[in-house]
């Protein structure tokens, strides 16, 4: 009988695996089947949590915000996804998720979610309404040039009804956490399967596959979250993706791009709601304690960073830095003006619309950040009455928000992508142009990522992440097709492999009795207390919230060092239980994760992202040096980062976008 | 705001063994409590790690019993407020009350179609495998979404 510290070991061989089932692998699921078919592939999909809910869609969203629609072109898309991110963006990656995006938001509104419309009079009207659908010509609200609102408490139960049905429950293996990627026996460059456990049973499943779609999400809590108590599960990244897919990519060998990159949105304080639907359907304005609009007050600072400031929408990370220069200067608080925003809207509004104004407004929350009505209860804080404070949050790592930090992946081959690369210095091993014949592989054969994880292409947002699954999953029935007779042979034996994932379990059974306090004790380090030590280390060092994002080369020498000793330490982590377990490498997944933003961030001798961070030592945007990505490979055995820079191209003309602001 | 467990509400999901809180949360937060050694109360669910919660509602939404509540994260919210929805087949009811006693409700549609009902390939075509290295999924424009775009934008090609 299986016991704590004595799992049962479940082997299975597949040919693919689908590793998470969030929005990426539910649209893979979806489309692998049709694909598959006829074939006898083998196929799983696992997922650490249940797919009715897991993943960052899990509470629902208020908005698809990858929305192209007729009227736009594709290129349109790839030029406003490289603006937000300061020019450096794979164009053949947001240009092919551009072409491709619509046609998974036109399924969700079959399946059944509700998409709001307009009539031919301009009002709106929520999904529920019998109004033509988006394949059929209806017109969507939009809450911004990309975004459509919704209905949509219940987006993930949608979309994973729809993936579960596809593929069937006997293909899916819920509550299972993959810890690590294994390399074939014959071939490091090759992916072979990989390993997790179960946090329900004393259960460890190794998988052999072909193909394996890593698809785990972004990366949360590396950096001390601004509330430390009961608060510290409010962070506005859902804390449950931990970096698990940079982490296992980099072990298994892939080269990681732009994992300097992060994402500090500027949200409702403390319940971090989102505040796109209040800049852009509410036409609200924020200001500095004394009703200044600094977006206004502050715009010279936009002329620093050409072009990037120029565009009609200047880049994300550049409003954070117009309203920190506010705070910084002690003219916080930073106000959302909801009161003036929803008086303007009621002079021209009937009764009823200004009802229904009231409850889009909570609406907005309440489908995908309920903990920030919870704030406006409790803080008696009526938005037509009150406005609510606005807080840049700590730093997270995504590639599918509007960030672009993940794993370097092979495009389409079709929209003019370079087939060679003209940097020096990368490793002779690694592909040189933008496309290794199969889309959404990574530098890893049969490793294909999708969603958060792809790295140099930001703004996905769900719909992207969906259809973007669907695109790796297509090519992983075709990669498979033209490898039938490869055998997968792991590179370790499974007794090893299981004695590393239980490693924490053993330590804790060797120990326990050694001090009075199960948690004080010499010989291990709790998973809480190695997270808040990796919290602490990027928060002072790695410019997180306690130096206002700034730092300099100095400081990440210290961090460097601290780093390292923690990644030592990881090795005495300790598991009381199996929730523990899970804790623990989650936690490991996360200083690896962490370790590459570092690296990254040192390498990169400018401060590319100002508002998201700051190197105080190169405080400028470095055009002529650093118009780059910079990317890394890790070696597991030497515990090793590589990181260079590979070089920057255009596909689609940026002018435009600054052609047309100056008018 | 952490979720909470109402002891005179939760029968532990009635002895099944795998209760509809622990299903669903994505933290992997929620457990029952057996034998009441680690809460006192004997088969009822409990958060276990309050402090890991992201108030995501989903244990809120799909408790049979209703038995599950926020509790506004007392490091930053004042006490006396609540949110606390009723979650049905195609829309969801909102009940919130204000510190100072203010009570608003709202109902939001959450799907159009019956829950259960998704047929995913019906009515749609086969994958042409002939075509599988090129743009386009295996229903390839029968949603009337693929954007082809204007050639001449891709300056390299
Ligand atoms: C706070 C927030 C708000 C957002 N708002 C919007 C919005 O309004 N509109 C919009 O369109 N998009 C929005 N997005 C973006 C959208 O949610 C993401 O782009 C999308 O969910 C990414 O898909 P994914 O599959 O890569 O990751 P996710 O959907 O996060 O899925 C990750 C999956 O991996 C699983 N997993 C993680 N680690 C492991 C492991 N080690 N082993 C096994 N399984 C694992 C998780 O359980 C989950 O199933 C928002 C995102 C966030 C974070
Ligand atoms: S779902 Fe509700 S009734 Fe069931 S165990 Fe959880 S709290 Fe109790
Ligand atoms: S609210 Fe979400 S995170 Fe918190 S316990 Fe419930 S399901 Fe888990």
């Amino acid at each position: 009988m299986a016991e704590f510290g004595n799992p049962d070991v479940i082997e299975e061989e597949v040919d693919v695996l689908m590793i998470g089932g969030g929005m990426a692998n539910c649209g893979a699921a979806y489309e692998i089947m049709q694909w598959a078919k006829g074939t006898d592939l083998r196929i799983k999909l696992v997922d650490k949590a249940a797919m009715d809910r897991s993943g960052a869609v899990a509470q629902g969203l208020s908005a698809i915000n990858t929305y192209i629609g007729p009227e736009q072109d594709p290129a349109d898309y790839a030029r406003m996804v490289s603006n937000d991110l300061m020019g450096i963006t794979r164009d053949d990656l947001a240009y092919d998720l551009g072409r491709h995006v619509d046609e998974s938001v036109h399924l969700f509104e079959e399946w059944g979610l509700p998409i709001w419309k307009t009539d031919e009079s301009g009002e709106r009207h929520d999904g529920s309404k019998g109004m033509a659908s988006l394949k059929d010509g209806g017109k969507p609200v939009r809450s911004g040039k990309w975004q459509i609102m919704i209905n949509g408490e219940s987006y993930k139960w949608i979309v994973a009804e729809a993936a579960k049905k596809a593929i069937g429950t006997d293909r899916i293996q819920e509550r299972v956490f993959i810890v690590k990627l294994i390399n074939d026996k014959n071939d490091p460059s090759r992916v072979a399967g990989a390993i997790g456990f179960s946090v329900r049973e004393h259960k460890i499943y190794v998988y052999k596959a072909k193909a394996i779609l890593l698809a785990a999400g972004g990366c949360v809590n590396i950096f001390r979250p601004r509330s430390v108590g009961e608060g510290t599960g409010r962070a506005w990244y859902p804390v449950w993706n931990a970096g698990s897919t940079y982490t296992m990519a980099a072990e298994a060998g892939a080269e990681l791009t732009l994992m300097e990159n992060r994402f500090v949105p500027a949200r409702f304080k403390d319940g971090y709601g989102p505040v796109g639907a209040w800049f852009l359907l509410f036409k609200s304005q924020a200001t500095n304690a004394v009703g200044e609009v600094y977006m206004v007050k502050n715009k010279e600072l936009l002329d620093d960073y050409p072009p990037y400031g120029q565009a009609a929408v200047p880049a994300s990370c550049l409003r954070n830095h117009l309203m920190l220069k506010e705070m910084q200067e002690g003219r916080g608080p930073i106000w959302m003006d909801t009161v003036t925003a929803l008086g303007k809207l009621k002079e021209t509004l009937s009764p009823r619309e200004v009802k229904h104004l009231e409850a889009e407004a909570w609406e907005d929350f309440l489908d995908m950040c309920v903990g920030q009505c919870g704030i406006w209860v409790g803080e008696n804080i009526e938005p037509e009455k009150k406005n609510s404070e606005l807080m840049p949050t700590e730093p997270y790592l995504l590639g599918s928000h509007s960030g672009c930090c993940g794993i370097w992946t092979s495009g389409p081959t079709d929209v003019g992508a370079p087939t060679e690369e003209t940097a020096e210095g990368v490793p002779a091993h690694l592909p040189s142009g933008w496309n290794w014949g199969y889309r959404g592989m990574t530098t890893v054969k049969g490793l294909f990522t999708a969603g958060d994880g792809v790295g140099a292409s930001g703004h996905k947002f769900s719909s992207g992440s969906h259809a973007e699954g669907r695109l790796a999953a297509k090519a992983m029935v075709k990669y498979c097709l033209d490898n039938k007779d490869y055998k997968p042979e792991l590179d370790t034996s499974v007794e090893d492999l299981v004695n590393a994932i239980y490693q924490p379990v053993r330590t804790y059974l060797e120990f326990k009795d050694y001090s009075t306090a199960i948690d004080v004790n010499p010989n291990y380090i709790t998973p809480k207390m190695l997270q808040f030590r990796l919290q602490k280390i990027m928060d002072e060092y790695v410019a997180g919230v306690a130096t206002y994002y700034k730092t300099n080369e100095h400081m990440l020498k210290v961090a460097e060092e601290k780093l390292e000793m923690l990644k030592e330490d990881a090795e005495k982590m300790r598991a009381k239980d199996l929730h523990e377990l899970l804790r623990a490498w989650e936690n490991y997944h996360r200083i690896l994760t962490a370790e590459a933003h570092m690296k990254h961030i040192q390498f990169r001798e400018e401060s590319r992202y100002p508002g998201f961070y700051y190197r105080m030592d190169k405080n400028f945007v470095d055009e002529e040096n650093w118009h780059c990505f910079v990317n890394s490979i890790y070696d597991k055995t030497t515990k090793k980062w590589t990181v260079f820079k590979r070089a920057h191209v255009d596909l689609v003309d940026k002018s435009k976008l600054f052609k047309a602001a100056a008018h | 705001m952490p979720t909470f467990v109402r002891t005179d509400k939760c029968d532990g999901c009635k002895g099944q063994d795998r209760t509809a809180c622990m299903y669903i949360c994505p933290h992997d937060l929620m457990k029952l409590d057996k034998d009441g050694s680690e809460t006192g109360h004997a088969m009822r669910a409990f958060n276990q790690e309050p402090e890991q919660c992201w108030e995501c509602y989903s244990c809120v939404k799909i408790c049979p019993q209703q038995a599950i509540e926020c509790r506004h994260y007392a490091d930053v919210v004042p006490l006396g407020g609540s949110v606390q929805p009723l979650r049905g087949t195609d829309s969801i009811m909102w009940t919130i009350k204000f510190r100072n006693g203010t009570l608003k409700r709202f109902k939001f549609p959450i799907r159009t179609t019956p829950e259960g009902s998704i047929d995913p390939y019906a009515g749609k075509p086969e994958a042409d495998m002939s075509k599988i290295e090129e743009p386009g999924f295996f229903n390839h424009n029968e949603q009337n979404g693929y954007r082809a775009g204007n050639p001449a934008e891709l300056i390299r090609k």
